[in-house]
């Protein structure tokens, strides 16, 4: 999949469904980044505020060394990567080989619970980024 | 690759400082941390060990405002120069739009830069890229130290070794003075804007 460029028109959408399936469930802040530590779409509560391009660089790296390590270890990937803190947590999910989704929450959500709706929402995401390409 | 937004009209690029550990990389971004504080947004992430040595990758990302109605975003990055980081060093390399080699010129550190920009090529080559296409400047750090008495390679010798083949843009600097770090940083990212231009038409 070409992720260089996305239209106007799909950005739009994803932007509008993050907000819809994580954002309005609780979710701090939802990004989609790549795997260089580019970020496509960033959404937040309106609350948080982090310095997204420093923690894109930084969950980039994160995921990297992780799945180098899966690798090390003859594994194909590791598919969770979870970090729990005293009042957030992160956590990230691969969409594709190129992109990463991330999500921050805080103590009101459970993991179980994001994860559903984040494997849903990375299907959503799949959908508009294929059509028309 | 260099990310566009459409919606929002951002161009993130992604710049990296390659070349032999201790050759100055990390000094090259605090200086430019400390020089262009309106342009920098947020703070310089360095993940490092006690030593200073760089363990992963510095950070710094760099405001260059609006060309033809774009936000230019660039992100700068080192990757670490010791020869035991070669898989950490390739992980930053990834998605890299442009590169600056910072050779170090002192005399005794020759075949450490030519090693090193020869692994340069052998990384790029594993992401599919060419050492010969991707934008990149040649950096020749710490020419301050011959006024201390301390050998330097000369300019025909640092040409010779690391720019005969590849024929680049090349400065003399000093990242601990700030000499040509500018410079260096001007060039690499305007080649860099031009080759993502080249690629949009
Ligand atoms: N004299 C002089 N010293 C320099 C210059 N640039 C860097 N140094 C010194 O060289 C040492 C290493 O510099 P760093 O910037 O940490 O080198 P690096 O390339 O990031 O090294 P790694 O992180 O291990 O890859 C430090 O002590 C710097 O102060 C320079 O232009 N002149
Ligand atoms: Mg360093």
């Amino acid at each position: 999949m070409n992720y260089g460029i996305v239209s106007q028109e799909q950005l739009e959408q994803i932007d509008v469904m993050l907000t819809e399936k994580l954002i309005k469930l609780g979710v701090d802040c939802v990004m989609i980044i790549d795997m260089a530590g580019n970020i496509i779409t960033a959404r937040d509560n309106g609350e948080s505020k982090y310095d997204v391009y420093s923690f894109a660089a930084l969950a980039a790296g994160n995921f990297a060394t992780v799945d180098a390590m899966a690798k090390l270890v003859g594994e194909q990937e590791f598919s969770l990567l979870f970090h729990k803190g005293q009042d957030s947590n992160i956590h990230f999910s691969k969409i594709d080989d190129e992109l990463l989704l991330i999500s921050m929450f805080g103590k009101d959500i459970s993991l179980g619970f994001l994860r559903l709706n984040v494997v849903d929402a990375i299907e959503k995401i799949r959908k508009i980024w294929n059509k028309k390409q | 690759m260099s990310f566009i937004n459409l919606k929002d009209k951002v161009v993130q690029v992604k710049i990296v400082y390659y070349g032999p550990g201790r050759g100055g990389k990390t000094t090259n971004l605090e200086y430019i941390n400390r020089t262009y504080r309106k342009q920098i947004l947020s703070e310089m992430v360095s993940l490092k060990t006690h030593g200073d040595r760089t363990l992963f990758f510095d950070f710094l990302p760099f405001d260059m405002g609006q060309i033809k109605g774009y936000h230019i975003k660039i992100q700068l990055y080192t990757v670490p120069g010791q020869v035991k980081y070669n898989a950490t060093r390739k992980l930053v390399l990834r998605g890299v739009d442009g590169i600056v080699f910072v050779a170090d010129a002192m005399e005794k550190q020759r075949e450490k830069n030519i090693r090193s920009l020869n692994q340069l090529h052998e990384n790029l080559q594993s992401y599919n890229e060419s050492i010969f296409k991707i934008p990149l400047v040649m950096q020749y750090n710490k020419v301050d130290l011959k006024e201390h008495g301390i050998p330097i390679l000369p300019i025909e010798v640092l040409q010779k070794d690391l720019n005969s083949r590849l024929q680049v843009p090349y400065f003399e600097a000093s990242a601990l003075t700030g000499y040509n770090v500018a410079a260096t940083l001007k060039k690499i990212i305007s080649s860099t804007v031009v080759s993502i231009q080249k690629k949009l038409l």
